[in-house]
């Protein structure tokens, strides 16, 4: 364990030490990330002007949903974006087999190797929404903590997903774009479930877990989660985290360490 | 391109966020008055989605490789200008993404039959207009976007803050009818809403003044063209050919 936690500082530590080289691209991506809040908000903005709550979410209430909407945004593109994009490379140029040849598990070293620092202005973001419709209900401390617990969940199955589909480049070797369409689906997460209609409510809880990620957070930090939701996160988040780790071992009997 | 038959439809199918909006503002549509059905919604939102197809253009990327790998020196002799290799393959992609379009939406009508409708001809005529223009229009914004790649590595990343302001502001999120009338006809000054909006509308059957803009997509083309020449003629001179 302690051994692993030495990796990702010294994994991280590089990856920010080379990311640091682009300094301006910290600018534009401080930039499209406040663009992309603004743009979250005033699309809130168009549905509450006309006197719509979303089946009964009031706008401070739907603004902590964009808040961590725009906080996975954000942990997306620090922890899992580069890591994936990353896999793919290494599949394309063979280079997989050093990887699999290190005495580590080959999950771990492919997805912490990488860290974005360019994904913090969302987090940051995120995190100031949170706290800024939080004050304005009055939401104590211990909402708080008790709301990171369905995130974290919120965290891992997003992970797990992003893993698979990475694991599925053994195959298809260019995913970039199945990792768009994922990133599309969960686009929906910046609107409470409740939102949509009934179909949609179900492939977005049973299908592509959004509703997992934003809005059972969001009901837990507003004191109205029901625990089974939350139960059922834990469930979820486990039982893909198992299933992300033997999809990859499986995707690995196929490697054919093309041009390695 | 017919070779990468996955990837096509995979990002035929990536355009999805019009579709979770179509969800949202259907049902919203359905208990707060907006002035515009859950089926116009419906209609709207695919006409979006088919706009977006239609406009999709990916030339900062491939421009800011060939600068970054030096692949432009070769280019540059040829008696042709670069640009023309970079909008034939733009065209030539969007025939081969046509099926999987044309796929998606009978898979739409058949889900959602509500929603059918036939524009009628004269529309569909001009919609061929509109959507060519905002091709047109998408294609000199982000290949001016594209001359800053011979002064930085990342050019791309203005293209992303130009795509997320673009994509909240073109009516990709909602019609523009939605938005509060002074923001409204502040847009229309802007190249925004004749990329999504204006095609889409058309479409739709809402109301749109064609002449005036028409007019102002032309216009706007006319300037994005303009700085382009300006911006390459700079460019080439500041260009040092690394790497190849």
């Amino acid at each position: 364990m302690y051994r692993y936690l030495n990796l990702i500082k010294i994994f991280w530590k590089t990856a920010i030490a080379s990311e640091l080289e682009y300094r301006l691209n910290f600018v534009f991506a401080a930039l499209s990330s406040l663009g992309g809040l603004a743009g979250s908000l005033f699309s809130l903005f168009l549905f509450y002007r006309k006197g719509y709550n979303f089946q009964g979410w009031r706008w401070e209430e739907a603004l902590i949903v964009v808040g961590i909407f725009t906080f996975l945004e954000g942990f997306a593109n620090t922890f899992l974006a580069s890591n994936l994009s990353r896999i793919v490379k290494h599949i394309q140029n063979g280079t997989l087999d050093f990887v699999l040849l290190k005495p580590i598990s080959s999950q771990f070293w492919l997805s912490f190797h990488s860290f974005s620092l360019w994904g913090i202005p969302d987090l940051l973001f995120g995190l100031g929404i949170i706290f800024y419709g939080g004050s304005l209900l009055e939401i104590g401390i211990v909402a708080y903590f008790l709301a990171a617990i369905p995130l974290i969940f919120g965290m891992i199955i997003m992970y797990s997903l992003w893993f698979m589909l990475g694991a599925t480049s053994i195959w298809f070797t260019k995913i970039y774009n199945m990792t768009e369409v994922l990133k599309g689906l969960l686009a929906a997460g910046r609107f409470p479930i409740a939102a949509y209609p009934a179909t949609y409510r179900f492939f977005f809880t049973f299908v592509v877990p959004v509703a997992f990620m934003t809005t059972i957070p969001a009901q837990i930090l507003l004191g109205r989660g029901d625990p089974v939701w939350l139960i059922g996160g834990g469930c979820l988040a486990t039982v893909l985290l198992i299933l992300s780790s033997r999809v990859w071992q499986f995707a690995l009997r196929f490697n054919t360490s093309a041009s390695s | 391109m017919l070779e990468y038959r996955a990837e096509l439809l995979l990002w035929a199918l990536s355009g999805s966020l019009p579709f979770i909006l179509m969800g949202v503002w259907g049902e919203a549509a359905q208990q707060v008055n907006f002035g515009i059905s859950s089926i116009e919604f419906a209609r709207y939102f695919l006409a979006v989605y088919l706009v977006r197809q239609i406009t999709v253009v990916w030339v900062i990327w491939d421009f800011e490789r060939e600068i970054v790998d030096g692949k432009l020196s070769f280019r540059l002799l040829q008696p042709l200008d670069p640009v023309w290799h970079h909008i034939f393959s733009h065209l030539g992609e969007r025939f081969a993404r046509l099926p999987f379009i044309a796929g998606l939406v009978t898979l739409f009508f058949l889900l959602y039959p509500a929603a059918f409708w036939l524009p009628s001809l004269n529309n569909l005529g001009l919609f061929a207009i509109a959507g060519i223009g905002a091709f047109a229009l998408q294609f000199a914004v982000q290949y001016t976007l594209a001359m800053f790649a011979f002064w930085t590595e990342k050019a791309s990343s203005i293209q992303e803050v130009w795509f997320l302001v673009h994509l909240f502001l073109s009516g990709a999120i909602a019609p523009l009818e939605l938005f509060p009338s002074e923001m409204r006809s502040i847009l229309m000054w802007t190249p925004f809403p004749y990329i999504i909006n204006f095609p889409a509308s058309i479409l739709t059957g809402l109301k749109v003044d064609f002449a005036h803009d028409f007019g102002m997509m032309l216009i706007w083309i006319a300037i994005f063209l303009i700085v382009n020449r300006w911006l390459w003629k700079k460019g080439l001179r500041q260009y040092s050919g690394m790497g190849a």
